[in-house]
């Protein structure tokens, strides 16, 4: 028992520990993905009552949401379910009427002359507006675009608009803008 | 070799697996230093809204928190129930989020400042005025792009 030699310290087991660590760690870190609907606001002005945009009547089409969350589209009240399709309706001005947005030709890449709607969606809230009502009226708002788009893009490439490459969805984009108009808050109806 | 052969099988020695940990341990850090475990303690409660037509955030390195909603139950106690404005990590009035918008910008790099996105966090009972309010100091700020932040539905 002199001198004995030192043994090796098996290591098979430290690429265990190591995977354990590893396992740890992929569970622990949660990839949540930030999912929302984005939106870009007016630039601030100081003078926001005189500064409104002349808009011709036809343009535009009125969303009010009120304090007890009852939805006002172009001055009839409506269900949640039924903004869509008026939008909808308001966006693409099918049958070219007088009452709705006028359209300009413009010339955009890949599609060439596209009647644009030059229509604006104002949408208006109280201050008492539920978040949650806001965000179901933005969000048919924004399906109602969606869909237009979509039906555009089956029309000019043949496909859906999410299987458009880059530039063809800029195109598209060009042809359907979207357009809602986040109004300056109002406070109807006292508080 | 012939001889060799003759003689029986040889045994293949045992691969080793010395490297293996260091393989793994690489994976490891690798992780490590790629999840941001960034942790911010939340003073309110929120169940975001839902929607169908949402869009994944882009870069969230770009991207500023807003967290408005009730106080939670530890701090419903000192701060009731209204809800309030959580930026970084304290309750915040309204007007201090220019402040608030002006050093999340410090932070970026200049090309970067213009596609900064700040996404409100806001609980779906809150009542419209509160968040008109974030609304308009954003404007004043000029941080223009928002997102509304909400979790996928399959809609009505």
């Amino acid at each position: 028992m002199a001198k004995r030699e030192v043994q090796e310290i098996n290591a098979g087991s430290m690429a265990d520990i190591a995977f354990l660590l590893l396992i740890f760690f992929l569970v622990a870190t949660t990839m949540n993905v930030d999912t929302g609907l984005q939106r870009v606001l007016p630039p601030f002005s100081d003078q926001t009552q005189n500064q409104e945009v002349e808009v011709k009547k036809r343009n535009l089409l009125l969303v009010f949401v009120n304090k007890f969350d009852d939805i006002q589209v172009a001055g009839e009240r409506m269900d949640i379910t039924q903004v869509k399709d008026k939008a909808k309706e308001f966006i693409l001005n099918a049958a070219n009427s007088p009452d709705l947005p006028e359209k300009v030709d413009t010339e955009i890449d890949l599609i060439g002359s596209y009647p644009v709607s030059q229509g604006v969606i104002s949408l208006q809230n109280d201050r008492g507006t539920s978040y949650n009502k806001y965000i179901m009226v933005q969000n048919e708002l924004t399906r109602a675009f969606n869909e237009v788009r979509n039906e555009v893009s089956l029309q000019k490439f043949g496909r859906s608009f999410a299987e458009l490459d880059e530039k063809e969805r800029e195109a598209i984009t060009k042809a359907v803008p979207l357009k809602i108009s986040e109004a300056e808050p109002k406070n109807i109806g006292g508080k | 070799m012939a001889v060799m052969n003759k003689k029986g099988k040889k045994s293949v020695g045992a691969i080793s697996t010395s490297s293996l940990p260091d393989v793994i341990f690489m994976i490891l850090f690798f992780f490590m230093v790629t999840t941001t475990m960034r942790e911010q303690e939340l003073f309110v409660r929120f169940r975001l809204p839902e929607a169908t037509e949402v869009q994944k955030l882009e870069k969230k390195s770009l991207a500023s928190y807003i967290y408005i909603g009730p106080p939670t139950a530890q701090m419903a106690a000192k701060f009731g129930t209204a809800p309030r404005i959580q930026l970084n990590d304290s309750y915040h009035q309204a007007f201090e989020i220019g402040e608030f918008i002006a050093s999340e910008k410090d932070k970026l790099n200049e090309a970067d400042r213009v596609a900064m996105t700040v996404v409100l966090k806001a609980d779906n009972m809150t009542r419209m005025g509160i968040i008109t309010e974030v609304k308009q100091e954003l404007r004043k700020a000029n941080a223009l792009k928002i997102s509304y932040a909400a979790s996928k539905s399959l809609g009505y």
